[in-house]
């Protein structure tokens, strides 16, 4: 029996005359944790936005473990956690008002205790009741960070979530990572850091020009001529 | 799963905490309203007979501008920081949404009125709210406007236009409502026949009805994407 949790079936995305995915086929499996890497433009987000449901394939099929998305609904919003390259987060609200909002329309039980935990975790707990605008690049992100988790998903995406982090943000991002995977968390992130992809990643994707050009697990990948590899596909030898 | 009302009431309890906060809705709108009535006021002659009977027109205008100003601004806390897609993301009716941002509007809209309404009343020497179903015709007007202006502030939100692009899409929809809130205003501004204020009633309210209940099957599909 296959153990794939996303399958995506000949996927196409069609903006106008512009194809910006064509005809993907991919399995994430449970617990996987799938990193995507490509040239700006290869359509990485593109393909996040369809699994989140944020957009709608032209063309194919998106299945959870066998069910289509369109059937699914509220029961797959449930099971996602997003972070995307927007914060997502009310600026003229604290952090802790807008965990809470987010929590209620997740209907998370104990939600004040569950979003103390979350900000003592990104270390925010102390800041908490200060407004989303007066935070840092750093902050902000860590807010966001576990704004998707408040619900405590089971399937998270990631769309280039190290974007404009210092170190030390950063290295909480990858030790939270670590918790959700080893949570058994499905995770698929998009990102141009080839290190941190590398480190966490059990398969790696590489899109060139909406296809898959690269889809190997980390196990067949050799670590150390991966940025070779990457270069050569995504450079351009059309 | 939450429910349907409880959805509803966060997304309000939200827009409200925010606007509490900001104060940038309610205080553009009250100026921009408090500008026109007394700006008219000045136009027209005092104690004239043509104060009473352009009032109500310069009444719904004063809302009905101000509040263009109060939606557009209340929909963009929510693209800004991609608030808007967030919330989509959540395993909540769209339409809860949607009411949601609409219960929130319409609370700024009748603030508005409680601030408008005195200082109207003290400019033109008239008490709008002479006879209580005045108030009901408030009421439907605020309602109309408040249901198409939130939809249509959720589809040109998005347009780098949204400026120009609202206004546009809302008030030619809302002719047959400004047209019937000046009318029937008129009427108990002018003491006339309560009588003839029904038809308008009926016609705000069928309006209403027929637009919620659109807005119901069709929000949706417009926040697909």
């Amino acid at each position: 029996m296959s153990n794939s949790l996303i399958d995506i079936v000949n996927i196409t995305k069609q903006y106008g005359h512009i194809k910006a995915l064509h005809n993907i086929t991919l399995s994430i499996n449970k617990s996987d944790f799938v990193t995507i890497f490509g040239a700006n433009g290869a359509g990485k987000s593109t393909l996040l936005k369809l699994i989140s449901l944020q957009s709608r394939q032209t063309s194919g099929e998106i299945n959870l473990s066998g069910v289509p998305y369109k059937k699914l609904g509220n029961a797959f919003k449930k099971r996602l956690g997003v972070i995307s390259h927007q914060p997502f987060l009310y600026e003229n609200l604290s952090a802790y008002e807008n965990l809470l909002f987010y929590a209620s329309l997740y209907n998370v039980k104990s939600p004040k205790k569950v979003v103390d935990d979350l900000l003592k975790r990104v270390d925010l707990f102390k800041r908490k009741d200060d407004l989303i605008r007066t935070y840092s690049r750093g902050m902000l992100q860590r807010a966001s960070i576990i704004r998707s988790l408040v619900h405590n998903p089971d399937i998270i995406l990631l769309d280039e979530p190290y974007t404009g982090l210092d170190t030390v943000a950063s290295k909480v991002l990858t030790s939270l990572l670590k918790d959700q995977l080893s949570d058994n968390k499905t995770i698929v992130m998009v990102t141009h850091d080839i290190q941190v992809g590398l480190e966490l990643s059990s398969k790696i994707v590489i899109m060139k020009k909406g296809k898959v050009a690269f889809n190997e697990n980390i196990t067949d990948i050799d670590k150390s001529n991966f940025e070779n590899i990457y270069i050569a596909q995504v450079t351009d030898k059309d | 799963m939450i429910s349907y009302f409880k959805a509803v009431y966060a997304i309000l309890k939200k827009d409200l905490m925010v606007e509490f906060r900001t104060k940038e809705s309610i205080n553009s709108m009250a100026v921009f309203g408090l500008l026109t009535v007394t700006v008219f006021s000045f136009i027209l002659e005092p104690s004239s007979d043509s104060k009473i009977e352009v009032a109500g027109g310069i009444f719904w205008i004063a809302i009905i501008f101000s509040g263009l100003l109060g939606l557009g601004k209340s929909m963009l806390n929510e693209v800004n920081g991609g608030n808007f897609e967030a919330i989509l993301l959540a395993p909540i009716d769209a339409t809860a949404i949607f009411f949601g941002k609409f219960l929130a509007n319409m609370a700024s809209m009748i603030l508005l009125e409680i601030i408008i309404l005195p200082i109207f009343s003290v400019f033109y020497s008239i008490n709008i709210l002479s006879h209580p179903l005045m108030l009901l015709i408030i009421f439907l007007t605020t309602y109309a406007f408040s249901l198409l202006g939130t939809l249509f502030s959720v589809i040109s939100v998005k347009s780098r236009s949204r400026e120009a692009m609202l206004p546009l899409l809302l008030l030619p929809i809302l002719i047959p409502v400004i047209l019937a809130a000046i009318l029937s205003t008129n009427i108990f501004v002018a003491g006339g026949d309560i009588a003839g204020s029904y038809n308008w009633i009926k016609i705000l309210s069928v309006f209403n009805i027929i637009f919620t209940s659109v807005i119901f099957v069709i929000f949706p599909s417009i926040v697909e994407e």
